[in-house]
């Protein structure tokens, strides 16, 4: 993991990347801490402790936990049947895997609402049910689960590929049961890329506004999430609480893949030893 | 010489995988993947195939072949093509360094590069905006020296490379580090210089997850809605981006419309995301022989 | 090896948790009685926060009270949240267009715009400017618009309702000016659209373009969003200029009969709208800035409404008329835009 001494060459390399980094990802985070205590740490706990925001809050973390465990099994599933098999079709599949990447948000959301809208292919049937579905929080995971579809898929995929399948192929012909393969072969090697793949998937949930402001209804405190009600207060001209809510988002996100580096740092000599196997 | 490394390398990077019917599980994963796709994006996308066929193919045609959609199209995915070459080359350049060399704060550097996914795109439009209005800390400065950022087609080319740049960096980065040392220092003891190393032997080695990424971060940025709205200007035919005319054409309640063009956005990110998928097929059947 | 396999479970464990948490948190949804969900458009917020607390107190005799729910956005993408089954029991949207799409798909009775006084237009507003203080390119009515060198800011008319009533002040003012010819009145708004650097989908990320980013000379804007943009961005930096003409904004309010007749909540969404024209809600209409009907609670605001010549939307034959022939598909507004 880590390198050698940096040469100037080298050096030069890594100011570039971090000035590279400074200006596209750095600089608008800047922005919005900047922006949120514009009028100090009072208005911006002001900001987050409004009932609204915190409704925004619950909403987007109920989602995230319902989609992200949902799209894990599918990215472990999906990343097994095409690591460790050839298969035709094979290319179609990933690309098909890959596709929601592509979709716009604004499509994500609209789908949805092609099928279970009023005047969509399901909408009379449910309305005579009475079942809601879209303007919901059903809708609002619906839209949340297809726009992270890929992540723990992608993550996992080109990782397994390169592990090969020598190792759970030995394991079965010693004799192993399928499950115990799985778990005591595959899922250790794969565990970070699992991982990553979770946590990006995380943050994606977290953060979509697209396709949700399609399918949530925007009714306040009830089917808002965080972007949606960043949104919202930014429409009011409420800028700090605007971004006080962004920096929810973003601190989040930071914890989330701290985090991450956390318990690679305090695993690396095991790490290593996997990856040199 | 380099060659046969390569080769090697290949070797060990890809093991061949050959005994097909010893793995189990195959049914059960194909099954629940598909079952998945099926229920998560097939259904819903089949809504959005079968919709703009109430037009009649030559009331999609018309749609489609408008000036304004055309140009729309060529608007978002000419920027996301550009966005996702500059983000190759910015993507490498940070992956390269984050998983090459140790300096302080690179653990923090290392998260950062996924705040693009985390930070809500209508929240990063808005504050890319802020900094690179004529009236922005970065703005000013610029709009003396006659650079206009924000409101132009180049904030456009802005934004999605904020989208894309995480994808490259995030799949570029594990091959890097998984990439053995061990042979990039062979090369090098065996008298390659630097250069010869990083052509010859770990470019190779990145290429099919280079595509990856770069095929990834195109795909994101074309379809891409939230964050361009606040720094494109959206004046039609110059900076008004595919999507936004979706949204216009919801607005008249024009769904059939509306999915025409999100039909053609979809065959058009498909079609690319394809070729760079048998591209990719194509380069790690050869790493495998 | 287990170890970190544990961690792991305790992360996820964690989440899952999390998600138990949010699951349990005390909101339920909107229908039931007492309950009623008002679909609105971007400019009300702050109007509808107030009634909606001025309402409660109204209604003295339903126990428990009355809760509304408010959801808020561009007023054509709320029409169409309700048409795909968003649940509102009435509707406050931007134009009569909008209620009209309702109507046209048996949500709301065609006749909607006579049940309630006014064209069911409880309050009112009109198109001003909003300059840059001390009005330096000397912006006084619409011809100053098309001069060169100035740059005019307004929003899509084929995403913001405001827009709409934007581009017909134009089109109006043209067409009085050269005495009914529409080709001149075509090409005004022609010359004025050139001018406009950034179009915006809604009205306040127009006002945000113009007063955050010091984008253009002029914004065009509703009378209440101007006067709103100068309490919460004009820190001073801003003025209003009213033009001799403009047009008779009226944005319609309706109760959406499906819906109600499915919640049982008729009574409650009718005391709702008919309670916006009772002296107290006019009052608070005004002090939110939009014109009031009720003349003695006008007469208490002229000082802050000013008196100007407007035409209406009857002057264009009625919003069908208008739709189609300057904003569907290809129509005029279009044909500004297609490449020469």
């Amino acid at each position: 993991m880590t390198g050698r001494r940096p040469s100037p060459g080298s050096l030069a390399l890594i100011t570039g990347a971090l000035v590279v980094l400074g200006l596209i990802v750095v600089l608008p985070l800047i922005m919005v801490f900047h922006e949120a205590f514009r009028l100090g740490a009072g208005a911006y706990i002001a900001a987050l402790k409004e009932p609204d925001a915190w409704a925004a809050m619950h909403l987007t973390m109920l989602v995230a936990a319902i989609a992200v465990p949902l799209n894990a099994v599918f990215g472990l599933a999906a990343a097994w049947a095409i690591a460790k098999f050839e298969f035709r079709g094979r290319s179609l599949l990933i690309t098909l895997i890959d596709l929601p990447f592509s979709i716009s948000p604004v499509v994500s959301g609209l789908v949805w609402v092609l099928l279970f809208g009023a005047n969509g292919w399901f909408g009379p049937l449910l309305q005579d049910l009475g079942i809601r579905v879209i303007f919901n929080i059903t809708g609002v995971v619906l839209a949340t689960v297809l726009v992270t579809l890929p992540f723990v898929a992608r993550e996992l995929i080109p990782l397994m590929e390169q592990q090969g399948a020598d190792e759970e192929t030995a394991a079965i012909t010693l004799g192993a049961g399928p499950w115990t393969t799985f778990f005591r072969v595959t899922l250790p090697n794969v565990k970070w890329g699992l991982l990553y793949g979770v946590l990006l998937c995380n943050a994606r949930a977290m953060g979509e506004f697209g396709a949700v402001s399609v399918v949530s209804g925007h009714i306040r405190g009830l089917t808002n999430t965080l972007p949606l009600h960043v949104e919202i207060l930014y429409n009011e001209y409420d800028f700090v609480g605007a971004f006080a809510v962004a920096t929810v988002l973003a601190g989040l996100a930071l914890v989330t893949l701290g985090l991450k580096s956390a318990l690679e740092w305090r695993h690396a000599g095991e790490l290593a030893a996997s990856r040199r196997h | 010489m380099s060659r046969a490394l390569s080769l090697a390398v290949a070797a060990k990077a890809r093991k061949p995988w050959r005994k097909d019917s010893v793995l189990p599980g195959f049914p059960l994963a194909l099954g629940i993947t598909l079952t998945w796709l099926s229920l998560i994006f097939l259904l819903p996308l089949s809504a959005l195939l079968l919709r703009p066929w109430e037009l009649g193919l030559s009331g999609f045609w018309t749609v489609v072949t408008d000036p304004r959609v055309i140009a729309a199209l060529r608007i978002s995915f000419g920027a996301a093509a550009l966005a996702a070459t500059i983000n190759a080359g910015l993507g490498l350049l940070i992956a390269w360094v984050l998983s090459r060399y140790a300096f302080p704060g690179r653990r923090f550097v290392d998260a950062l590069v996924d705040l693009p996914f985390a930070l809500p795109t209508a929240v990063a439009g808005i504050a890319l905006t802020a900094i690179y209005a004529p009236n922005g800390p970065l703005g000013a400065p610029l709009a003396e020296l006659g650079i206009r950022i924000a409101y132009t087609p180049l904030g456009i080319l802005l934004a999605l490379i904020f989208v894309g740049l995480p994808f490259v960096v995030r799949t570029v980065q594990p091959v890097l580090e998984d990439l053995d040392r061990e042979v990039e220092e062979a090369a090098r003891t065996l008298g390659a210089t630097p250069r010869q190393t990083a052509w010859r032997v770990v470019l190779p080695a990145l290429a099919p997850a280079l595509l990856t990424g770069v095929g990834l971060a195109f795909a994101r940025a074309a379809g891409e809605y939230g964050s361009v709205i606040f720094i494109a200007g959206n004046m039609p035919l110059r900076s008004e981006i595919a999507p936004l005319l979706i949204v216009i054409k919801l607005e008249q309640f024009d769904y059939a419309g509306a999915a025409a063009v999100g039909l053609a956005m979809l065959a058009l990110s498909f079609t690319g995301l394809l070729l760079l998928n048998s591209l990719q097929g194509a380069l790690a059947r050869r790493g495998r022989a | 090896m287990t170890m970190t396999l544990n961690r792991r479970a305790a992360l996820i464990g964690g989440l899952a948790s999390a998600g138990a948490l949010a699951a349990c948190a005390p909101r339920t949804g909107a229908a039931g009685a007492g309950a009623l969900l008002n679909v609105s458009y971007d400019p009300t917020r702050e109007f509808y926060r107030d009634y909606n607390a001025l309402f409660a107190q109204l209604q003295p005799d339903l126990a428990g009270g009355v809760r509304v729910e408010q959801s808020h956005g561009g007023s054509g993408k709320q029409a169409r949240s309700v048409v795909d089954g968003l649940e509102a029991d009435v509707v406050t949207l931007a134009l009569a267009a909008d209620i009209d799409e309702l109507a046209k798909r048996g949500l709301i009775a065609s006749d909607w715009a006579s049940r309630l006084p006014d064209n069911s237009a409880p309050y009112t507003s009109t198109i001003v400017f909003l300059v840059r203080k001390g009005n330096p390119k000397a912006i006084q009515g619409w011809d100053d618009l098309i001069r060169p060198g100035v740059e005019v800011i307004t929003p899509n008319p084929k995403t913001s309702g405001g827009a709409r009533w934007n581009y017909l002040a134009a089109w109006g003012h043209a067409l009085k000016q050269s005495g009914g010819d529409a080709a001149v009145a075509k090409s005004f708004v022609r010359a004025m659209f050139q001018r406009v650097p950034v179009l915006d989908t809604g009205a306040r990320g127009s006002t945000t373009t113009f007063a955050q980013r010091g984008i253009g000379d002029v914004l065009l804007a509703w009378e209440n969003e101007a006067f709103l943009a100068m309490h919460e961005l004009g820190a001073g930096g801003l003025d209003i200029v009213v033009p001799a003409t403009s047009i008779l904004a009226e944005p319609p309010v309706a109760v959406v009969d499906a819906i109600v007749a499915r919640h049982g909540t008729r009574p409650l969404a009718e005391a709702y709208l008919e309670g916006l024209y009772t002296p107290e809600a006019q009052d608070l209409a005004a002090r939110h800035h939009f014109r009031p009907r009720r003349a003695e609670v006008a007469a208490r605001y002229s000082d802050k409404f000013v008196q100007l010549q407007m035409t209406t939307i009857a002057d264009f034959g009625g919003w069908a008329v208008a739709q189609a022939e300057h904003f569907a598909d290809g129509a005029v507004f279009d044909q500004i835009y297609q490449p020469q």
